[in-house]
């Protein structure tokens, strides 16, 4: 038996990144913007869509929901009557941890693209592999959360630095927590400098409208189909 | 749970390259800004591996630490940790020139006959 070194020198995720550039020729083909939306399990990103789909009365939206198990927050976001489009990771090995350019793919077929302006694709819940993997999506946003506390850039510098918008949820909570703001927002930029950031409450509907105003404007952006 | 996924990619790349030979080693390269580990990618690799033609394959794991240009002085030099600051100046207006890399760099593959001109 002989020994051979075969140099190959392949990004280990070119695969994947090359199914999400299809997924994003689709979304563009129907005039459809899509953003992945990121953030630990419990920053508030269902209730986030929920503020979102009623802030933005104008623009069609679509929500494609990834979770590990289950239709919990698809049911909670399907009585705003917008299209809601659940993947389950599990079956994978023990339910993959994120949403992969492969996953949305098949769901593809599932989603009314041609009636929509705007997707939004809430990832699993977790702050490194999902900022891993590209899914086609035009643009990536975090949500992190006050209670989550002030070192979570420093302890997943992955995630921040992937991200081109920083939301910082549930500032209706700081009162009542141990938490200092400032101490986030410098985090935030020792990780990610210039990176936006916007601060608000998803449930109370504080700071949203700067990015309902953002996303009018990305929307406005990606050409749309006649 | 990170390092699973990346060591399914890694299979999937290196069976590939591998046109139906076994493989004995996999050279991979990571950067420290992509927050893997590498024993934990190690592991995950053994996992993954069984049942294909990496079966038993090694992987060699070559860590590549952040490095960053400065765009104000030219400066480059070794980043730690955040915030990324030019060694020289101390500004932030830099560039991370490397230390994101996730690379499958070669396959040492068996091959049935030995090649002619070699030992």
């Amino acid at each position: 038996m002989h020994r051979t070194r075969v140099r190959v020198v392949e990004g280990v995720l070119d695969a994947n990144d090359t199914i999400a550039r299809s997924n994003q020729a689709d979304f563009e083909a129907a005039g459809v913007t899509v953003v992945n939306l990121m953030s630990a399990p419990g920053a508030g990103k269902t209730t986030l869509l929920e503020r979102t789909v009623q802030a933005l009365p104008g623009v069609r939206l679509g929500v494609l929901e990834g979770d590990v198990q289950g239709s919990l927050d698809a049911d909670r976001l399907a009585t705003l009557h917008v299209p809601v489009t659940q993947i389950n990771t599990d079956p994978g090995f023990g339910g993959e941890c994120h949403l992969d350019a492969n996953m949305v793919r098949s769901a593809i077929p599932s989603i009314p693209l041609d009636e929509l302006d705007l997707l939004l694709i809430e990832n699993v819940g977790n702050l490194v592999c999902p900022a891993e993997f590209r899914v086609g999506e035009h643009h990536r946003v975090m949500i992190t959360s006050v209670a989550e506390g002030e070192d979570k850039p420093l302890k997943y510098p992955l995630m921040f630095r992937a991200c081109e918008l920083v939301l910082v949820n549930k500032i209706d909570l700081i009162p009542h927590l141990d938490f200092d703001l400032d101490k986030l927002l410098r985090h935030v930029e020792a990780v990610h400098p210039g990176v936006p950031v916007m601060l608000m409450s998803a449930k109370t509907g504080e700071g949203v409208e700067p990015w309902r105003e953002w996303l009018a404007e990305i929307v406005g952006c990606v050409p749309q189909s006649a | 749970m990170h390092e699973l996924s990346i060591a399914e990619a890694i299979v999937v790349v290196a069976e590939r390259s591998a046109k139906g030979r076994r493989v004995a080693k996999v050279e991979v390269q990571v950067g420290h800004l992509r927050q893997v580990v590498p024993r934990a990618l190690e592991f995950a690799f053994e996992l993954v591996a069984q049942g294909t033609c990496l079966d038993g394959a090694k992987l060699e794991v070559e860590e590549v630490p952040a490095s960053i240009a400065c765009r104000s002085c030219g400066t480059a030099g070794r980043a730690t940790e955040f915030p990324f600051a030019c060694p020289s100046c101390g500004g932030v207006d830099v560039d991370v020139t490397s230390g994101d890399e996730l690379l499958v760099v070669a396959l040492e593959v068996e091959e049935e006959l030995p090649a002619v001109g070699r030992s």
